[in-house]
């Protein structure tokens, strides 16, 4: 990942966007302090957390933020559960070592989560392991273990990817309300443009490392500026266009998706894209400010002429 | 009347589960529970169901590789219950799978050269000098180039393996091929790819597919056909515009409404479901769909609703029309 920049605000949902690879989840981990470092390491650059550059503090001072300040909720919660304690053990931690609740206290606020995020008799579900719960369930309780705390930023990279569509509709549905009750900002990772249409508020479009786009939600979708988007978009299947006669066959990108290793020498999609013109395949466009908020990484769109 | 590809009948498949030391039987899983369905010669059926609704299952069962428990699935008219060992595995070259993960479904140890070779092996085809030109073929088909038959899977990205898991599939020259969620794992610009490669292919070699899947919009893109399950049973089958136009039944309904569109201005409210799929080992009775359903009746917990018909190629299983004129099924719902 090479030099992303963007603002997450109070009760707002920024959506980081992309493909496998693009870095959308290292771009999550960083703001955590979870880069493994070997071999990962973050060069240069901010997190300001309330004025305060995460990067600068220890270790200490970063787990005091981690889980009360800022949470983090994953795809697979099969994996990110502790498969050997209860449900109630693990959330109740969260209250033991942020608040210092008694163990009696904190299993009753692990009740009163479960319930938040309707889990159906949580007296019950509390004394449960995860192998007990189904996907849905197991992701309802991973947003209790991460609400429980009241963070104001909750990270969530592919909360619904690994759910059958009716449940995603429940957990969207979910999150939407916890973040107006608790106003925190949410910062929404996938590669579901679908689900950041539904949800996000302010977009930001990732392509091998680098932001591409970004623009409030609404703009994002009606001015779609990088011809990258502008593919994502199109080759997305959508319910209905098939039988409306709106595209019969779908658009695709060409080509694939470049390895970070061996990444082309001017605009990374130079190689895919289908308005490429010469100066894209030898220089690296910046990031420039199309005005109302709406930033863009192209040759077609820069002010002023390419070197 | 054209006579189907393949016609199944009241297929059903039930897994038990054992207990114990002495592995007695304690229960089943009802994985398919009665479903009817025909397949056309160049017909392209979408079958689509969230986890545990048995489309997988209802695929492997079509060609043999899960033990039927009762029912029956006949190709081009004859029972495949009734055919010899010879007999099915000549069958087999003519039914193809494509699984959904290019990562586990390639031989890691063997090249691309070998991993066409091994079905033309198995069933003596393409020998000798045709070898060669065969592979070739096959690879200029799916997008790749000759050139890359001596390399390995890892050697390849998602969506260009994906490529191989097709071309291994093609290389038999088969009637019919069954995706189990073909681009699922995939990202949505290689997705959109692949999309276009199987309805090219279904296109220039008149294939029959089964597409399985969990999402109806590439579902709609790519079938004629469209069967929606709901634990081990079909709840509604309609040629693709039909189905998008008017969807009968409220699980169908649902489905659709709870796929997130690409298009902020239209957040529209969705039908949000209470709680998950039951499990199949102890479904609900009467309507399988009644302990979710947003338009749930009083008979709906104590009696099945039965198939009905709706237009020429419609059908669906729901109370809501069970008083309507539209005459009740018996058995096939094609």
């Amino acid at each position: 990942m090479d030099g992303v920049s963007f603002d997450l605000t109070p009760g707002k949902v920024t959506g980081i966007v992309g493909e496998s690879g693009c870095g959308k989840s290292v771009t999550a981990l960083s703001v955590m302090g979870l880069v493994p470092t070997p071999p990962g390491r973050v060069v240069d650059g901010k997190i300001l957390f309330h004025q305060r550059n995460l990067l600068d503090l220890n270790i200490r001072e970063l787990r005091r933020i981690r889980g009360a300040g800022i949470a983090m909720i994953f795809q697979e919660p099969m994996t990110s559960l502790n498969p050997v304690y209860t449900i109630g053990n693990q959330i109740s931690e969260m209250f033991r070592l942020h608040k210092g609740y008694s163990k009696k206290q904190a299993l009753d606020a692990a009740v009163d989560m479960l319930e938040r995020v309707q889990i159906p008799s949580p007296h019950k579900r509390v004394h449960e392991y995860p192998h007990q719960l189904s996907g849905g369930m197991r992701q309802r309780a991973m947003i209790a273990m991460a609400m429980s705390c009241d963070p104001e930023i909750l990270i969530a990279d592919e909360p619904t990817t690994a759910l059958d569509v009716t449940v995603q509709a429940q957990i969207l549905d979910l999150m939407h309300r916890l973040k107006d009750e608790f106003s925190t900002a949410i910062q929404l990772i996938t590669h579901d443009l679908g689900v950041i249409a539904e949800m996000a508020d302010q977009v930001v479009v990732m392509y091998a490392g680098q932001v591409v786009e970004q623009a409030g939600t609404l703009e994002l979708f009606k001015h779609t500026l990088h011809p990258y988007t502008r593919g994502l978009l199109a080759s997305i299947p959508v319910l209905g266009h098939r039988t409306l006669g709106m595209d019969e066959d779908l658009t695709e990108i060409k080509g694939m998706i470049p390895s970070l290793y061996d990444l082309p020498a001017g605009c990374r999609f130079s190689n895919r894209c289908p308005q490429v013109m010469d100066t894209c395949r030898t220089h690296l466009p910046e990031l420039t400010d199309q005005g109302s908020g709406h930033q863009v990484r192209c040759w077609l769109h820069s002010k002023g002429t390419p070197p | 009347m054209k006579t189907p590809l393949a016609a199944v009948t009241d297929l059903k498949v039930h897994f038990p589960i054992k207990k114990g030391i002495l592995a007695r039987t304690v229960g089943h899983v009802y994985a398919v529970d009665g479903i009817s369905f025909d397949i056309m010669p160049g017909e392209t059926l979408g079958i689509v169901g969230e986890s545990g609704c048995g489309k997988t299952t209802a695929g492997m069962a079509m060609v043999q590789l899960t033990p039927i428990t009762s029912g029956s699935v006949q190709w081009k008219g004859t029972d495949m219950a009734a055919m010899n060992r010879a007999g099915v595995r000549a069958l087999r070259r003519q039914m193809q799978l494509i699984f959904q993960d290019p990562y586990s479904s390639l031989n890691p140890r063997m090249t691309v050269h070998q991993i066409l070779s091994d079905p033309m092996d198995v069933h003596d085809m393409f020998t000798g000098r045709q070898r060669k030109a065969r592979i070739d073929f096959l690879l200029d088909t799916v997008g790749l180039s000759p050139g890359q038959a001596e390399l390995y899977p890892h050697e390849f990205s998602g969506g260009q393996r994906q490529r191989i898991g097709i071309a291994r599939a093609l290389a038999l020259d088969p009637t019919l091929i069954i995706g189990d969620e073909p681009v699922s794992a995939l990202d949505v610009s290689i997705q959109a790819q692949i999309i276009n490669l199987l309805k090219r292919l279904k296109r220039d070699f008149n294939l029959s597919l089964i597409i399985i899947s969990h999402d109806l919009a590439v579902v709609e893109y790519i079938c004629d056909r469209i069967i929606v399950m709901y634990l081990g049973k079909i709840v509604e089958a309609a040629d693709y515009a039909s189905l998008y136009k008017d969807p009968k039944h409220p699980y169908t309904r649902t489905l659709m409404s709870a796929i997130p569109v690409p298009d902020p201005e239209h957040r529209t409210r969705r039908i949000i479901l209470k709680g998950d799929v039951p499990t199949p080992i102890n479904p609900p009775g009467g309507c399988r769909f009644h302990t979710r359903c947003p338009d749930r009746m009083d008979i709906c917990d104590k009696q099945e609703p039965v198939m009905q018909r709706f237009g020429d190629r419609h059908t669906a299983a729901c109370h809501l029309y069970t008083k309507k004129d539209a005459p009740p099924l018996s058995i096939n719902p094609n």
